[in-house]
């Protein structure tokens, strides 16, 4: 009886220790600052009300021109351990002007993602931004929902409406559950509820940005179905000439279901483009997954490989940092809003005030966040 | 319908649990078995309290 009351007690502690942590991970908040731009906040659950009270619900920042013309929306954090989607949509929150037009934009797209970690990879539970006023702390999420949100996972995932065989992790996946349906699992009225605020707020481009490994080949590009593909390869080449960056245009493929550069094209009027920016800290054969790693993008092992032209990019001693992986996404997001307005400028979208590649490599992504101890409170929303 | 299938998940999750519980603590002799129930039962004790 004794050794069992021992047991039990060490039982106890074991489970109480990390319970702890993940039990704070899950409830941490982000404060992010609606900016001087941003004219409304809502919620995704406004799209479909079955959202509403649940983890997967989640903040939409409304950036309105005085002006009326297109509609472009942002989704960040679509696999929320891929964050520079996210910080790119916050630098666009927290200082995007729109003159022109209506960005609306989605920082935490799979929000019970980013309220989960993937502690079998070692995964950090949070990692810090360098700003000008110290240290903001985000949560580091996984690529997919958490199980405490939709559970259980089907032995195989069958698409809907295409009844493709996937993946059962994909189940959670918010990027593979695209077009959606109202009364699906959450992840699948997550997604129907963003095609309905496509469909209902006549949305023209949708930018889904991402982060990829640098051994998988689809990296360091926009991913464009037909519709969107003359449009990106403009951005791309465009980009490549006057920003010194490459990002080649991948074409959608027709027969992989389930993913927003797909369905979204479709299944709306609008054109998607989904935006890839190479994240090293997702490679399997690299040394620890630190938050330095997250960062840095810098790893011995991976330096290694390229030397023996393994990888899909070009990779040397400075790594790929998340100030670059940033600043692509916003360079590459603008010159999408910016080479549409210029085809279709009576649906054009203007925005200013958001900076390019170059402005947040040198000042880092930090620079642009601001403190939100000296902001008004009713200006932050806790994500 | 999933909603169904969820709570019935947690039901077995909880059964089972008991079943671990209840092996661990008939087990008299081998505490080597003891601890191995208790080990099994750790996610199953995550999932039912909600943490993982």
């Amino acid at each position: 009886m004794r050794t069992k009351i021992i047991l039990l007690i060490c039982l106890v502690f074991i489970l109480i220790w990390p319970a702890i942590q993940l039990y704070q991970h899950r409830h941490f908040q982000i404060p992010i600052v609606a900016g001087p731009g941003v004219t409304r906040v809502t919620k995704l659950s406004h799209y479909l009300p079955a959202l509403k009270g649940t983890m997967a619900d989640t903040w939409i920042f409304w950036l309105e021109g005085q002006e009326s013309g297109g509609k472009a929306l942002i989704l960040g954090n679509s696999h929320a351990n891929e964050p520079e989607g996210m910080l790119a949509a916050l630098v666009v929150i927290e200082n995007g002007l729109v003159e022109r037009g209506t960005l609306l934009v989605i920082p935490q797209f799979n929000h019970s993602a980013s309220r989960a970690t993937r502690p079998g990879d070692g995964y950090p539970l949070y990692f810090n931004i360098d700003t000008k006023w110290g240290k903001k702390k985000f949560r580091m999420g996984n690529r997919e929902a958490s199980p405490l949100d939709q559970w259980p996972d089907p032995d195989v995932y069958l698409h809907y409406p295409d009844k493709q065989l996937l993946s059962f992790l994909d189940a959670r996946n918010v990027n593979r559950t695209w077009p959606g349906r109202p009364k699906g699992l959450l992840m699948e009225q997550v997604t129907y509820a963003a095609m309905e605020l496509i469909r209902q707020e006549k949305v023209d481009l949708v930018i889904d940005i991402h982060g990829a490994e640098t051994m998988f080949p689809v990296t360091n590009c926009i991913v464009a179905p037909e519709k969107s593909a003359k449009l990106a390869t403009m951005v791309s080449l465009t980009v490549k000439a006057t920003e010194k960056f490459d990002n080649h245009v991948e074409p959608s493929p027709p027969k992989f279901r389930g993913l927003s550069h797909r369905e979204i094209g479709d299944y709306s009027d609008a054109m998607p483009f989904l935006l890839e920016a190479p994240i090293p800290f997702l490679d399997q054969p690299t040394g620890p997954k630190t938050e330095k790693f997250l960062l840095d993008g810098k790893d011995p092992f991976l330096l290694r490989l390229s030397r023996k032209n393994k990888l899909f990019v070009p990779y040397d001693e400075t790594g790929w940092p998340i100030d670059k992986r940033v600043g692509q996404h916003l360079s590459v997001t603008l010159e999408i809003l910016r080479q549409y307005s210029r085809r279709t400028p009576e649906r054009s979208i203007i925005i200013h005030n958001v900076p390019r590649y170059a402005e947040v490599v040198e000042k880092g992504v930090g620079y642009y966040f601001q403190d939100p101890s000296q902001v008004r409170r009713d200006r932050i929303y806790l994500n | 319908m999933a909603k169904f299938i969820m709570i019935t998940y947690y039901l077995l999750t909880a059964f089972i649990a008991t079943l671990f519980f209840w092996n661990f603590w008939q087990e008299k002799k081998k505490i080597d078995r003891q601890i191995l129930y208790l080990l099994v039962l750790i996610p199953l004790l995550l999932r039912l309290l909600r943490i993982k």
